[in-house]
């Protein structure tokens, strides 16, 4: 018999490291994110995101358009909390302008900015589970997200690109039986994520998951700009809804989750617990909403009822101008961050004094947190990749714009 | 809240400490400072900028440690045309400043805040993209939202919205 030879198949050399693609279209990059993975075995060298795929210029096209045309483009953005993008926005206006919104404007915003804060940590929740490997959480988490998407259909017609803040308070009042509806969802909340809980908190797969993995120490995470509660954490007590209150979050009592661990299973911790401070801010705000109007008396750049467009003269004149030509806005440039459910959201809004914004950036969470990603997972195994990605909760929406 | 004008003469502006500081660094590095609508912002000389960023980090009582924003501005036909605006905040005070640079638009370019803060590179990147900024000393001064082969800035103010170019 001759002698058996081996051909190799790959002509390379094995101790070269090796580059492989993660995503665009990979389930746990959690849209179109690509890593580039230069690996070595199952260790990740170095690694760099690259994004851009969702990039839609929307900075560019609010430059084209009136003031109150740009609400609906801010619900593009991070599409899975809308309302804080308007909010964000409408303040930043507001603040331009030298607006304020009443009391029952204010406080209905900080209700729904909290339920959004509730709806994307439920994504996240179940996502992140869904890429460790527990599928049951997903399906529960959604559940009570359809709940919160009929909550925002109820109040602004649209499940999820909900456009209901308006510069100078909210659209419409909320419907009669809106309060009763969120208060059922919002006192049966706190058994359900006990539920989540039960299913992970102490489950030991997911533990050994997760906890000791893509570290991020405090001087990191300061250093590669990250917010929100990536950065809470790794121990950096911040959170805007206290520090730099808006839109009468000043009158809300609640705590900021922090951790000094910096590992995911912190992450997961830090989130878990804000679910149930923003049940505590929805429980306050149903309590004590004042009552009045939802909307601020100034009538240049509120659209007035459609009652009064059909009985008065000056309303049916002020709607006209407002929708045909703009209201125009003092010259000015303003910075208003708020908190969003993954951190430091940032509107920059420049007027020049006239009824469309000179410039509109969006500091988004998103693009900045994405940087300590590499941080987090050079050096470590590839899986833990998929949890790390998992951890920093981004929506490529929100980071390419 | 009625719009208050803004002030912009330095000697009034003395009791925010982010002034006093700067103006004790080195005054001729601060072109002007305006206090409008609850915020301080100052102009930087452009080589001055990270000196001034570093300053306003190390400085004990202030601690401007967070890089939270950095964007720009095109003021076509202006000059000069671009204005780079730069947002701090401090995790310490919880305190928040923005300075800006103004760049000519044959020379546009500054220095990177990467040595001071990693996460300034995405930002940069972004800015370098769309507005064609370059960022001296950044490790890695390319594309990030549009394709490496695209031509033009496109938050430029001479690049049209819709239609061809």
């Amino acid at each position: 018999m001759a002698e058996m030879t081996h051909t190799p198949v790959l002509d390379v050399a094995v101790d070269q490291p090796l580059v492989v693609n993660m995503g665009p279209q990979h389930p746990s990059t959690h849209g179109v994110l690509r890593l580039l993975l230069e690996i070595d075995g199952e260790t990740v060298v170095r690694m760099a995101p690259d994004i851009g795929y969702l990039h839609t210029g929307i900075e560019k096209t609010c430059e084209a358009k009136f003031y109150q045309q740009v609400v609906p483009m801010t619900d593009r953005i991070d599409y899975l909390c809308p309302m804080t993008n308007n909010l964000a926005y409408c303040l930043a206006v507001e603040k331009l302008l030298g607006l304020e919104i009443p009391p029952r404007g204010q406080w209905l915003r900080v209700m729904l900015n909290e339920l959004t804060r509730i709806n994307s940590h439920l994504v996240w929740l179940g996502t992140h589970a869904m890429d460790i490997g527990a599928m049951t959480v997903f399906l529960y988490c959604f559940r009570e997200r359809e709940q919160l998407l009929r909550l925002f259909e109820a109040v602004s017609g649209q499940r999820m690109m909900t456009s209901y803040f308006r510069i100078g308070g909210v659209a419409v009042e909320p419907p009669l039986d809106f309060f009763n509806r969120v208060k059922a969802f919002n006192d049966a909340f706190p058994e359900k994520v006990d539920e989540y809980e039960g299913l992970l908190t102490k489950n030991p797969i997911f533990v050994n998951r997760l906890k000791g993995v893509a570290l991020l120490s405090r001087e990191d995470a300061l250093a590669l700009c990250a917010t929100g509660p990536t950065l809470r954490a790794s121990g950096v007590d911040v959170d805007l809804r206290r520090d730099l209150p808006y839109s009468g979050y000043e009158n809300f009592k609640f705590n900021v989750p922090t951790s000094t661990v910096g590992d995911v299973y912190a992450r997961y911790l830090v989130r878990v617990a804000e679910l149930r401070e923003s049940q505590k801010i929805v429980q306050q705000a149903l309590e004590g909403i004042p009552e009045g109007s939802v909307k601020a008396d100034a009538p240049k750049v509120v659209l007035p009822d459609r009652e009064k467009m059909k009985t008065q003269m000056e309303a049916l004149i002020y709607h006209f101008k407002i929708v045909t030509e703009g209201f125009t806005v003092p010259a000015g440039e303003v910075y208003q961050a708020v908190e969003s459910p993954r951190g430091e959201m940032g509107y920059y809004v420049v007027s020049d004094g006239t009824a469309k914004p000179y410039r509109v950036h969006m500091r988004s969470p998103s693009f900045a947190n994405l940087q300590t990603l590499s941080k987090m997972c050079e050096g470590r195994l590839i899986a833990d990749v998929v949890a790390a990605i998992g951890s920093i909760d981004i929506v490529l929406g929100d980071c390419d714009r | 809240m009625a719009l208050t004008p803004a002030v912009t003469d330095l000697e009034q502006l003395k009791e925010h400490p982010e002034v006093a500081c700067l103006l004790a660094w080195k005054a001729a590095a601060v072109e002007g400072a305006k206090f409008d609508r609850n915020e301080l912002s100052f102009y930087i000389g452009r080589t001055a900028l990270r000196e001034a960023c570093t300053t306003l980090k190390n400085d004990s009582a202030l601690q401007y440690d967070a890089l939270s924003d950095i964007t720009c501005v095109d003021w076509q036909p202006l000059t000069p045309r671009f204005e780079v605006v730069y947002q701090l905040f401090s995790t310490v005070t919880k305190r928040q400043v923005r300075l800006k640079v103004r760049l000519p638009e044959a020379d546009a370019s500054v220095d990177s805040l990467t040595p001071i803060w990693q996460g300034a590179n995405f930002f940069e990147r972004e800015v370098f993209d769309l507005f064609g900024v370059r960022f001296d000393q950044h490790p890695n001064l390319k594309r990030i939202m549009m394709p490496d082969d695209w031509e033009g800035h496109p938050l430029r103010k001479d690049y049209p919205v819709e239609g061809y170019r």
